[in-house]
């Protein structure tokens, strides 16, 4: 009886959170700006600019990926289509494009290491400025995700001397380019400082004429030259079985399942969906006579108003009248009341749902609202909206009464303070306060609110307020 | 190996015989050409009407040389036919490579009297010089790396103390190999009675050769027909120069005089592919000099990328693209060899390298002086001899010279031992009064690293290229060794094969194998475009399971043809 309802959202200071909206075709291996979903990204909204890579899945079968190689090291700049990184699943070998242009900041899954499908796998940061910024977050998230593995201690070892290696990548191109006689690299030891991210112009070469052989590359990174290396390659394995295994959990598989990775739209749904854990809620429901609004509508539905007009219209003066319904709790420490009524309305749409927002509900006509209504469902199905458009909601109504349900229970959507579910209108008996019985179609509300910011008595007196309203909906054409 | 390919085929064949006089044989042969007897295909699949009637042919020449060889020489004498009248010969091949060896056995086979003058040893560079060694070294080179490969050899539960070679021992391996190959050339040419005559073949006129020592006065003969078969050399671009020790071209690296720490290998075609895949093994350090912006250039783009994954990327290889090297100069006065590099765009100085070695393996120019082509008035073009797809030689005039023709190496087309004896069989084809064009597109290539890649046809840019301007569409299909048996039992996953073709009427453009034995297995795909086979009727042939020919079943069943589709089409392999 449950309904995910929630809506994408994404803080309207972004130009990229346009892709959140699923209003872009939806791509195979698709990095998003992961970080703007956060909690956080409103407390820094300089994180914006990071985009993780994601672990694409490449076939209908696969959960996770083994990076088969980094095409591009950190540093590199990436054009949109360009091949970053491979990755092996469990049929073959595909290249991984980028579809943002950026440089690759870090890499947080390193070659022959595994990541579940959906997991960050690198960084992309917009400019040069914010490598840094990636770089410390990767490694944060490095260090906090396995702690008790030892193979994490190679991993959790460079932040000390990340300042140092931050460098070795510039320094390598001039060696090339203007001081062949000052340090000459053989290939392998070419491939091994690059690995280990030695500094190559303090290493001393001891080989033929002075060039810098593997053995001096490793001797400087300090390992024991052991001519091939099973331990690493063994090592991350354990790593990468030991990570997903705590990070999600193993559910039975059934044969002939397919997996179908989220499209952009249902990933940022699910995104919405874990953080609304975090908010205390509760429900109310209360029954609403619609007699006199079903005659209403008979009467209005010619001149294009619709249902959901009529019901938003009517939750937007209930809550004109009880603004703290109207408030959100941004912080969990106070309340924000909004100085506008916007009621936002879930709207299904193929594969997804999007709540388009009727902003001062409260104010516009029934008319104007019906009007607006249509612009905005005709938006919706064609890709069009535009972020204030589906992100600006104060309080969201969602009816599944056309389907028959008589009463159901929203999920309240992470910044508002309250929700309301619409049931099915139908005739039910009612005993009036004489006693007598008729029967009388009826409805039932049901509102999930925020209780660190409504209580229940703020919500019954909503309730009151909307029942009122709609058993006696002249107001609403005023 | 190639010409041991071609040899084998007549050992071979009495078993073909035998399977077709047998009872049984039409239903599997009903299968196979089927297709064949549409008479307006003939043109566009040379080498189909050569398999479609050389089945009794050959039979025939088996038989007889198996009575030659019970009756000895007397028999052996009859074999090579009398020439026609007023020459000496029906035939003489100016080569004896795999090119003219091939041609000289088809000669003989069908009946002409064939001479064949050879200016160095039997075999030419293919079995002297080329992939008959380095095959020998490559062979070295796989079990090396298997060896080597601890975690490879833990996966298979075996335990392997440290491996080491002893190069002597190694490069006595490949001599060896090419001195039996050459000796196998040098008898079966023997034993069929063609003459082999020493020296420096000359054409002095139209159906006149001369041979002999340069600059002596040599022997004239007259041939009805004379084939030009001198092959190549390698080439060295200007500014090199090759000592033969330290900056040495695939000639001298095949004798394996030592095994250089660091050696450059300039060009990333097939030789500099296969001679990263040997020094590696065997311990060097390799750094490719290309000029071209990608490495390996000429492969298929898709097959060229998991390559370089696999073959140079994880090796203790690097590489230098868009440059050219503009001088090598040698080591010596204690001086380490050194390479200097300009952008290949800009010709501006790069770098310079300071390396223990270079190879150079730039490709291969050919060898065509000295063979009096001014006499019949015929201009080389960077060296080659202009041909047209009957392999007869065009004069400076653009036309046909008479009885002259050229193949293999000297001609580019295709420089591959195995396109020169298929060439040289044409023209004989073609002498013995039979039409005959070879279709190219059905030559296989391959390049022996571990592990192999191969290709038949054309790659995906050149099949979107023809799509586009002759206006069909075109369909990919991959499979990859992963989902196979034998290729995971052995621990050899790493691999795909792609398919090119047309959905419309299921042909075959292009085939590319990368991955376990691919040399063997391009062999079903170009035989399939060879004989016009589509997609629709090969699909149904069977293959032992679990071998490593399933990866090119799979790779045909998921081929999506259009006007097939009520036929039961496997899943295609999400790649």
């Amino acid at each position: 009886m449950s309904s995910s309802l929630l809506q994408p959202r994404a803080p309207p200071s972004l130009s990229s959170s346009s892709s959140i909206s699923g209003t872009k075709p939806q791509w195979r291996f698709t990095s998003l700006p992961a970080v703007t979903f956060t909690r956080r990204a409103r407390n820094s909204t300089v994180n914006a600019k990071i985009r993780e890579i994601f672990m694409p899945a490449l076939s209908s079968t696969m959960t996770e990926g083994k990076i088969v190689s980094w095409i591009k090291s950190e540093g590199d700049v990436l054009s949109k289509g360009e091949s970053v990184v491979v990755v092996e699943s469990d049929k073959a070998d595909m290249d991984v494009e980028t579809f943002y242009d950026g440089i690759l900041a870090a890499i947080v899954v390193p070659e022959g290491e595994s990541a579940p499908v959906g997991a960050p796998i690198g960084l992309l940061a917009e400019t040069e400025a914010e490598i840094e910024e990636a770089r410390a977050k990767a490694a944060s998230s490095g260090g906090s995700s396995p702690p008790t593995t030892a193979a994490d201690a190679p991993v959790a070892a460079p932040p000390p001397s990340a300042p140092v290696a931050a460098p070795p990548t510039p320094a390598a191109a001039p060696v090339v380019a203007d001081g062949p006689r000052k340090i000459v690299l053989t290939p392998y030891a070419k491939k091994l400082a690059k690995q280990h991210k030695v500094d190559i112009s303090k290493v001393v070469g001891t080989g033929p004429f002075g060039r810098i052989t593997p053995a001096d590359v490793e001797a400087a990174a300090g390992i024991t030259p052991v001519k091939s290396k099973p331990p690493p390659v063994t090592a991350p394995a354990v790593t990468a079985a030991a990570a997903p295994a705590k990070s999600a959990p193993t559910f039975a598989e059934i044969p002939g399942a397919t997996v179908v990775p989220f499209t952009t739209m249902q990933a940022a749904v699910s995104k919405n969906m874990i953080e609304s854990l975090s908010v205390p809620t509760f429900r109310v429901g209360y029954p609403v006579m619609t007699d006199a609004l079903d005659a209403l509508y008979a009467k209005v539905k010619s001149k294009g108003v619709t249902m959901t007009a009529l019901l938003a219209k009517a939750a937007a003066m209930a809550l004109a009248q009880h603004p703290v319904v109207n408030a959100s709790c941004k912080d969990g420490k106070s309340f924000t009341y909004n100085s506008s009524i916007n009621i936002a309305v879930a709207v299904a749409i193929n594969g997804g749902l999007i709540t388009p927002v009727l902003q001062d509900a409260d104010k516009l006509d029934l008319y104007l609202l019906s009007e607006k209504w249509k612009e905005l469902v005709e938006k919706a199905r064609s890709k069009q909206l535009q972020p204030h458009e589906y992100n600006s909601g104060t309080f969201t109504l969602s009816n599944l009464g056309m389907f028959g349900v008589d009463r159901f229970d929203a999920i309240l959507p992470p910044g508002q303070g309250a929700i309301m579910a619409v049931g099915a209108s139908k005739p039910t008996p009612v005993a009036d306060k004489d006693g007598y019985f008729s029967v009388k179609n009826q409805m039932l509300v049901n509102v999930t609110a925020d209780h660190r910011i409504v209580y229940g008595a703020d919500l019954a007196a909503f309730l009151k307020t909307f029942a009122k309203i709609v058993q006696e909906p002249d107001s609403l054409t005023m | 190996m190639h010409s041991a390919i071609s040899l084998s085929l007549s050992s071979a064949s009495p078993i073909t015989v035998r399977s077709y006089d047998g009872a049984g044989s039409s239903s599997s042969s009903d299968l196979f050409f089927r297709n064949n007897s549409a008479p307006s295909q003939l043109r566009f699949c040379g080498l189909r009407r050569e398999a479609f009637s050389g089945c009794k042919s050959s039979s025939n020449a088996v038989l007889l040389k198996q009575l030659r060889q019970n009756m000895k020489i007397s028999a052996s004498l009859s074999g090579n036919g009398t020439p026609s009248k007023g020459f000496d010969y029906d035939l003489v091949i100016i080569g004896a490579g795999v090119g003219g060896h091939g041609a000289a056995l088809h000669a003989v086979e069908k009946g002409l009297k064939t001479a064949i003058i050879e200016g160095d040893v039997v075999g030419g560079t293919c079995v002297n010089r080329g992939c008959v060694p380095s095959k020998a070294l490559l062979a070295v080179s796989g079990r090396m790396r298997e060896l080597q490969n601890e975690h490879h050899m833990k996966s298979f539960g075996l335990q392997v103390a440290a491996a080491g070679y002893d190069r002597q021992g190694v490069a006595d391996h490949a001599e060896n190999l090419a001195a039996k190959i050459r000796n196998n050339l040098t008898n079966s040419l023997k034993s069929l009675g063609v003459d082999i005559l020493t020296g420096v073949g000359t054409v002095v006129g139209p159906q006149k050769v001369k041979y002999g020592k340069v600059g002596g006065s040599g022997t004239v003969i007259t041939a009805k027909d004379i084939i030009i078969a001198t092959g190549s050399v390698p080439f060295v671009p200007k500014g090199v120069e090759v000592d033969g020790k330290t900056v040495i071209t695939s000639d001298h690296a095949l004798k394996l005089e030592t095994v250089p720490e660091w050696i450059v290998i300039v060009g990333s075609g097939y030789i500099g592919l296969e001679f990263s895949d040997v020094y590696t093994a065997l311990g060097s350090e390799v750094t490719f000099v290309e000029a071209l912006d990608q490495l390996m250039p000429g492969f298929d783009p898709e097959i060229g990328k998991l390559a370089q994954r696999v073959l140079i990327n994880p090796r203790k290889i690097d590489y230098h693209t868009g440059v050219f090297a503009t001088k090598i100069t040698p080591a010596k006065d204690g001086k380490p060899v050194t390479i200097e590099l300009i952008d290949a765009k800009t010709k501006e100085p790069k770098d310079t390298l300071e390396v223990d070695a270079a190879l150079i393996a730039t490709g291969r120019a050919p060898f065509t002086q000295g063979l009096g082509l001014e006499n019949v008035n015929v201009e080389t073009q960077r060296g080659f001899i202009p041909v047209d797809e009957r392999m007869r030689v065009i004069d400076s005039k653009g036309e046909l010279v008479p009885h002259l023709y050229c193949i293999g190496d000297a001609n580019g087309k295709m420089m591959l031992a195995h396109a020169a004896s298929a060439q040289g069989i044409s023209v004989v084809e073609q002498v013995s009064g039979k039409d005959h064009v070879l279709n190219h597109l059905s030559i296989p290539a391959a390049c022996f690293t571990h592990p192999e890649i191969s290709m038949v046809g054309l790659t995906e840019p050149q099949a979107r290229e023809k799509a586009e301007k002759e206006g069909f569409e075109i369909g990919i299909a991959k499979t990859s060794f992963k989902a196979n048996t034998k290729a995971l039992a052995e621990n050899e996953g790493e691999g795909i094969a792609k398919l090119i073709y047309r959905p419309d009427n299921g042909e075959i453009l292009g085939v590319h194998i990368f991955g376990m034995h691919a040399a063997d297995l391009i062999h079903e795909a170009s035989n399939a475009i060879a004989l016009g086979t589509r997609i629709q009727d090969i699909k149904y042939a069977v293959h032992a399971h679990p071998t490593l020919s399933e990866v090119i079943d799979e790779l045909f069943k998921s081929a999506k043809v259009k006007n097939d589709v009520s036929c039961a089409v496997a899943e295609p392999v999400a790649v």
